[in-house]
């Protein structure tokens, strides 16, 4: 077992990507993800990480390098936020259709205008149809086991996809955690090699991207879909193997004190924190609250889902972005839709909170909590919101 | 050129590499000289390369699935980023390669894309690419618009073209009222260690010059003018002929720029008035005399330049390059 230690989830992110032996690092620096690459690069420049830093232009430059890298067969890193994530997102899409394991770290930051460099999900969601494996984070901890989660994942043959993890903007990224270091072998016996069945070279020659007709564009979709889709025993293997090694187990869909719960809430990345905390004050007021902590956000884990609300009276959605003239918000659309041809579903609140990195504290979680179990089914709310 | 060499029959250099890197049965239209120097390019690289290419003709031609005409490995991403996704390629390679996971043999990667994907869309990836100092050869296969969606003009579409997006009218007698984008003094200026022009017209200069990028100790750039008829409207049989007489008149110089040393390939002791390249091409038939001499001032001007260019950082080139058969 590696040692444990207090350190900033920036720069344990930066060290476990350094252990992971990758080839390839390209990224342009953004708030709040400036830590995590800049770590990177001195790592390189030291000599203790044998990789090429690609100090590009722009994040679209940086997806590129990663899809030319990893074709090429290299073990290759980036990581963005916000309009980073916005000005790359036309390559996210290409980089996850032409099937190529890249390991992305999004430090989750709200999408402009107006201009913010705090948290939200904004980003993330923006790519969520792209195709990439997209894990949320709900400390540093949890950031630090998934970079050798997802390039195990990834880089399976059985899936061959990119990953997404996603941490929150400030929240994450620039606060000290006590976290538990893999060592060299620990690594070694979790993360074999990069094998893929294909890369860039001239002695074995291959076309990548060739254009898709009418005829086949469909199809290929549908391949791609199934391919993340299928991703899913790929992810249940890690986590266990993961369990086995360090002792912590991490699942699509995490519970925290939902027995007898008649209301649920249910969030993502680091907001699970605070509820959890809001749940334990709510029970110790007698009140029959759980909480659902939704990690895996795609493949989307549909029966995990199923199975962890239909018991439940209501759900509280916490929502961390808005999805402009929708009906809901984007997890709660997504939760809804998942829930609609259940039997027994509970009645859904949508909450929008923590966005363009408004706190959110236990207190207001408790009170989301109250606004919707007076409020309707179907209401969408932006709580604490003036005006 | 003289008249009388127009009409010899050209016999195949010596060494001239017989082993073909895009296949025929490609979807090019007849008398692209487009993909004739796609063709060249590979010959004189060889089969050791990696190819990255940008959304284009050349894409397009080439690579509907699950059909390809490439013998050589390619990728293609998006339209803007052939020279990043190459950057990665390279990148790529270069680490496996230290780590020995991949065979230890020098493998040259190469990026291509038309001129919008060069000069437009992909200019800023271009830029970063050649700051960077990768090892790889980007190659602009320049036919003075966007050909693939339809003669749309780029930035370096002549002035005087007239294209679906640059019309000549009573409103605008040019067409193309802007002069093209100088690329190769773009990339000059990045003080790479070569970049060159050329067209499959002359290609033996051509080739020549791949092989001087391909050795070259970092990024390597060259600019290829690519006759395309169907988007100047002029007869596919014709390609090769207005490619030389671009070369002839000086609208289109081909020269190289070696460790920031200028050098004319092509210097004729009286260039061909402008006039006979722009004649019997579509996209000029608007032109009356008066653009027609604004046209060949610009000529005029950019050639002198040129010849300044080569005085002021050569050593003195007092004699005739090597013209070829």
């Amino acid at each position: 077992m590696g040692k444990k230690v207090g350190i900033e989830v920036s720069i344990a992110a930066a060290e476990a990507v350094g252990l992971c032996d990758v080839d390839v690092v390209a990224a342009y620096p953004i708030t709040p993800q400036t830590h995590i690459v800049e770590h990177l690069s001195e790592l390189v420049a030291n000599g203790r990480l044998d990789a090429e830093f690609v100090p590009v232009e722009s994040e679209h430059s940086a997806m590129s390098v990663c899809c030319g890298s990893a074709a090429a067969g290299a073990r290759t890193f980036t990581s963005t936020a916000a309009q980073g994530l916005a000005l790359m997102a036309e390559i996210v899409y290409i980089a996850a259709s032409m099937r190529l394991p890249i390991l992305m770290l999004v430090a989750n930051r709200a999408l402009s205008a107006p201009l913010s460099i705090w948290n939200d999900h904004s980003d993330a969601m923006m790519v969520r149809d792209s195709g990439w494996i997209q894990i949320f984070c709900e400390n540093g901890q949890d950031v630090y086991d998934h970079i050798f989660h997802a390039y195990r994942v990834g880089e399976d043959p059985r899936v061959s996809l990119p990953v997404m993890v996603n941490m929150d903007g400030f929240i994450l990224t620039h606060v000290i955690e006590p976290v538990e270091f893999w060592t060299k072998e620990m690594v070694g016996s979790y993360l074999p090699r990069f094998r893929p069945l294909n890369t860039l070279h001239p002695d074995k020659v291959v076309t990548m991207g060739a254009f898709g007709m009418p005829e086949i564009y469909a199809e290929q979709k549908m391949a791609h879909d199934q391919a993340l889709k299928n991703s899913m025993p790929v992810l249940l293997e890690g986590w266990d193997e993961l369990a086995k090694l360090t002792g912590r187990k991490y699942e699509p869909v995490e519970l925290y004190r939902t027995e007898g719960a008649e209301t649920l809430l249910l969030a993502m990345g680091s907001l699970c924190e605070t509820a959890s905390l809001a749940v334990d004050q709510m029970r110790e007021a007698g009140r029959k609250v759980g909480l659902v902590k939704l990690r895996l956000w795609r493949p989307f884990p549909l029966a995990e889902v199923r199975k962890a609300l239909s018991g439940a009276k209501d759900l509280v959605v916490l929502d961390r972005s808005i999805s402009v003239g929708a009906a809901n918000a984007p997890v709660t659309s997504e939760i809804s839709a998942a829930m609609y041809h259940e039997p027994q579903r509970p009645r859904i609140h949508c909450m929008i909170a923590g966005i363009g990195g408004r706190d959110v504290t236990p207190e207001d979680i408790t009170n989301m909590v109250d606004l919707s179990l007076k409020g309707t089914e179907q209401e969408c709310h932006i709580y604490g919101v003036r005006g | 050129m003289p008249e009388e060499s127009k009409k010899k029959i050209l016999k195949p250099l010596k060494n001239f590499p017989l082993e073909e890197h895009i296949a025929s049965g490609h979807r090019a239209c007849q008398g692209c000289a487009e993909v004739l120097a796609v063709r060249h390019v590979l010959k004189a690289i060889g089969p050791e390369m990696v190819l990255a290419m940008a959304t284009g003709c050349m894409e397009i031609i080439s690579s509907p699935y699950p059909l390809t005409s490439w013998n050589v490995p390619w990728i293609h991403v998006a339209f803007e980023n052939a020279a990043a996704v190459g950057s990665g390629v390279e990148a790529g390679l270069k680490a496996l390669r230290r780590k020995g996971r991949v065979p230890d043999k020098e493998v040259t990667v190469v990026a291509m894309g038309g001129d919008g994907g060069t000069s437009d869309i992909g200019f800023q990836a271009l830029s970063g690419m050649f700051e960077r100092g990768h090892k790889m050869i980007y190659v602009c296969v320049d036919n003075e618009a966007y050909m693939n969606t339809g003669i749309q003009r780029s930035s370096s579409t002549p002035f005087g073209a007239s294209t679906t997006t640059s019309p000549a009218g009573k409103m605008s007698p040019s067409g193309q009222n802007t002069s093209k984008k100088d690329m190769p003094g773009i990339a000059a200026a990045h003080n790479i260690p070569y970049v060159a022009t050329a067209c499959p017209s002359y290609y033996s200069d051509l080739m020549k010059k791949v092989a001087k990028a391909k050795e070259a100790d970092g990024p390597a750039y060259l600019h290829i003018l690519s006759v395309c008829p169907t988007g100047w409207r002029i007869p596919p049989e014709k390609a090769i002929e207005y490619g030389q007489l671009a070369v002839d008149t000086g609208i289109f110089p081909l020269y190289e720029v070696d460790h920031g040393v200028w050098k004319m390939s092509r210097k004729p002791k009286q260039l061909k008035p402008v006039a006979d390249y722009l004649k019997g091409q579509g996209r000029y038939r608007h032109l009356d005399e008066t653009l027609i001499a604004v046209i060949q001032k610009g000529v005029d001007e950019k050639w002198e330049r040129l010849l300044k260019m080569t005085e002021m950082t050569g050593p003195a080139t007092s004699e005739q390059p090597a013209q070829e058969e």
